[in-house]
């Protein structure tokens, strides 16, 4: 029982000190969970960390689940998830209140007008690096390393073209790219 | 608590959305976009941006964020906590059965090639996203955000710490429209 708390304790504490992605939650993760606690061993870390690329889901959600699961099973996995999420819930939500009341303040508008712009900067650093590992299979700018494939370029060309042209439903790009490269490549 | 008409498709929205976020959350942003600024109309699409930016900023996953601030200018507290399920649902059930032959499964053939491609298409969502997104941000201040884009982006490319890039990308807006506002300030008018 105490352990169960200890497990939330722990999660609670990875939601809260994840800033700025996903990714950040790794080393926390392998402190607190592999290291402290000994509730994954690396190499189950490590599996983790695969298949979280895997799957839907944040990382830090896919490692509550998965480590709450291990430990106590279902029950386990919903108590670990909840102390992930809660710092979010409840800064978010203050964070949201605050905007919703004081975003015409020019204060406010300020500092946001500057967020919106970083915001893109980095959602296209890391479209940058999600589409240099899908077309090119490489994590680095070195044209040296890329994985020339005409197909994969090509499908990404005709993805890129159906989204600006017909602004489809962005859920069936990725079903129709799932089916077309699994057939295609 | 009866779940009414409009929390039902919170939920089933931020259930779908979450269910479809492969490659990393940032695919959330354009899928969040379509859906509620485009279909349900329920946002409105520069305040969209902002949501993106303060669960962007907050910690935690940007999934997850995402939805409890969507769900919470949607519906208060209550579409908060509605949000925050639809979002946690599919990852909770997809791991806690994976979990238990999880070995087959990441040496699956056929998964790790679907992924291959499917990945294909996530990274033309979103060139397509940043591209639609850069336009809108661009249209009022272009030198200013072009510069911060342009910094954003090779700041992050050189490893610099995140938190430290969103907090000079608030503080440098701060400073720099607030000097805006007050240069129209001794113009004489608001």
């Amino acid at each position: 029982m105490f352990e169960l708390f200890q497990l939330f304790i722990e999660f609670f504490k990875i939601g809260l000190f994840t800033i700025g992605g996903g990714v950040a939650s790794l080393p926390l993760i392998e402190t607190l969970i592999v290291k402290n606690h000994g509730w994954l061993s690396f190499e189950e870390f490590s599996h983790l960390v695969v298949i979280s690329e895997m799957t839907p889901g944040p990382i830090a959600v896919n490692a509550s689940t998965f480590v709450g699961n291990k430990l106590f099973g279902f029950t386990g996995g919903v108590v670990a998830t909840i102390g992930v999420i809660l710092p979010s819930l409840i800064i978010v939500i203050v964070l949201a209140k605050i905007y919703l009341k004081y975003r015409n303040l020019k204060t406010v508008n300020s500092v946001l007008n500057g967020l919106r712009p970083t915001v893109v900067g980095l959602v296209a650093f890391a479209t940058f690096g999600i589409t240099l590992s899908a077309v090119f299979h490489t994590n680095v700018l070195d044209v040296n390393t890329f994985d020339v494939n005409l197909f994969r370029i090509a499908l990404i060309i005709f993805y890129v073209f159906l989204l600006r042209k017909y602004k489809p439903n962005p859920i069936y790009i990725i079903v129709l790219s799932g089916v077309l490269g699994y057939v295609v490549l | 608590m009866m779940k009414d008409n409009v929390y039902l498709k919170l939920f089933k929205s931020t259930f779908t959305l979450s269910a479809f976020t492969f490659g990393g959350g940032f695919v959330i942003i354009p899928l969040m976009k379509q859906k509620f600024v485009d279909t349900l109309g329920w946002i409105e699409e520069d305040e969209m941006l902002d949501l993106v930016s303060i669960a962007q900023s907050s910690p935690g996953a940007l999934t997850v964020n995402a939805s409890i601030i969507v769900g919470y200018k949607v519906k208060g507290i209550k579409g908060a906590l509605v949000a925050t399920l639809g979002s946690i649902l599919p990852p909770l059930f997809i791991i806690s059965i994976i979990s238990y032959f999880y070995n087959t499964f990441i040496s699956n053939p056929v998964i790790l090639k679907l992924l291959m491609a499917m990945n294909i298409g996530i990274a033309a969502i979103l060139i397509d996203v940043v591209y639609e997104l850069a336009t809108t941000v661009i249209k009022d201040f272009k030198l200013y955000t072009l510069i911060m884009m342009l910094v954003v982006f090779i700041a992050t490319y050189l490893n610099v710490n995140i938190i430290l890039i969103i907090f000079i990308g608030g503080f440098s807006g701060f400073v720099y429209f607030m000097k805006i506002y007050q240069k129209s300030n001794k113009g004489g008018d608001q």
